[in-house]
């Protein structure tokens, strides 16, 4: 198994358990520093008037981006990368990336059930204001 | 036009060969902004119990350029690609990725459905060491807009 060290201990947590929620913020930067680090050069992640023309209301970060935050988020609160050991996204919504305001994420989690083995089924949101941006749900082997 | 249901089950060769590298590996996880020690620092991530630092999670979305490409550019299945938004993925992660494994992607379809005006093919690949470790198992699902068949 791949579980190493995680912090969290499986007898510590509960059913229905929320984590801390957590925002991060994504600029017109990160997006060009994931597309290079990423190898997806779709042009809708940093080239306004190619977004615009494909009906788009602006840049939109990449979901693979918004999945990467999520899994930050999770990882950070299990204590070790290593103990996910299944993780899913749907991007229900592009985040809109204006080119000096950038956006700010709300990503949150809780304990949707323990599966036994210590092994926890986490559910995760990712929102811009009231607006779902991605729903997530992650399976976490813990201490 | 709708896309091909013929091809539902049909399964791809192994991609080419991805070689992890350690700078990959940082510079992936700096393009997140996920400074976790144990995706930057060797000695971090042996103090953790890793032989060497490991990849995140989402890392493998760099290895699926090696082998989705084979799947949604498949001209038999009639994708147009400017009409494709990703749906959603998921990874499982058997162990992590590390600096050194050299990967290859075993795509196949696994479903093609429609709901509404749009069609959501999903497709998945074994990702595996030269030696036939299965790592991960990666699983798509794109959303082509506008393509399925309209009654009447």
């Amino acid at each position: 198994m791949s579980a190493v060290t995680a912090k969290v201990r499986y007898a510590d947590v509960s059913d229905g358990e929320e984590l801390k929620p957590w925002t991060y913020d994504v600029q017109r930067l990160n997006l060009v520093m994931y597309a290079g680090a990423s190898g997806d050069f779709n042009p809708i992640h940093w080239n306004e008037p190619f977004a615009k023309a494909v009906g788009l209301p602006d840049v939109i970060s990449h979901g693979m981006f918004t999945m990467a935050k999520i899994g930050q988020y999770v990882t950070d609160w299990a204590g070790d990368p290593g103990a996910v050991t299944r993780f899913k996204t749907r991007f229900t919504s592009p985040v809109v990336v204006p080119n000096d305001a950038g956006n700010r994420v709300t990503v949150s989690g809780k304990v949707a059930k323990k599966l036994g083995g210590n092994r926890v089924l986490i559910e995760l949101a990712g929102a811009v204001g009231d607006t779902n941006v991605g729903a997530a749900e992650a399976e976490v082997e813990l201490a | 036009m709708p896309l091909n249901k013929a091809l539902i089950g049909k399964e791809y060769p192994a991609s080419e060969a991805y070689e992890v590298g350690r700078e990959k590996i940082r510079d992936f996880a700096t393009a997140i902004g996920d400074f976790n020690p144990i995706y930057h620092d060797q000695g971090a991530a042996k103090a953790a119990g890793y032989p060497d630092i490991i990849a995140p999670p989402t890392f493998l979305t760099t290895i699926g350029f090696k082998f989705g490409p084979q799947v949604v550019g498949d001209p038999d299945l009639g994708l147009n690609y400017a009409m494709v938004v990703h749906g959603e993925q998921e990874f499982e992660l058997l162990r992590p990725v590390r600096p050194g494994d050299v990967l290859v992607g075993k795509p196949k379809i696994a479903g093609i459905t429609a709901r509404g005006k749009n069609e959501f093919m999903t497709y998945e690949a074994s990702i595996e060491t030269a030696s036939g470790e299965k790592v991960a198992v990666a699983r798509s699902v794109i959303v082509s807009r506008g393509t399925a068949p309209q009654e009447g």
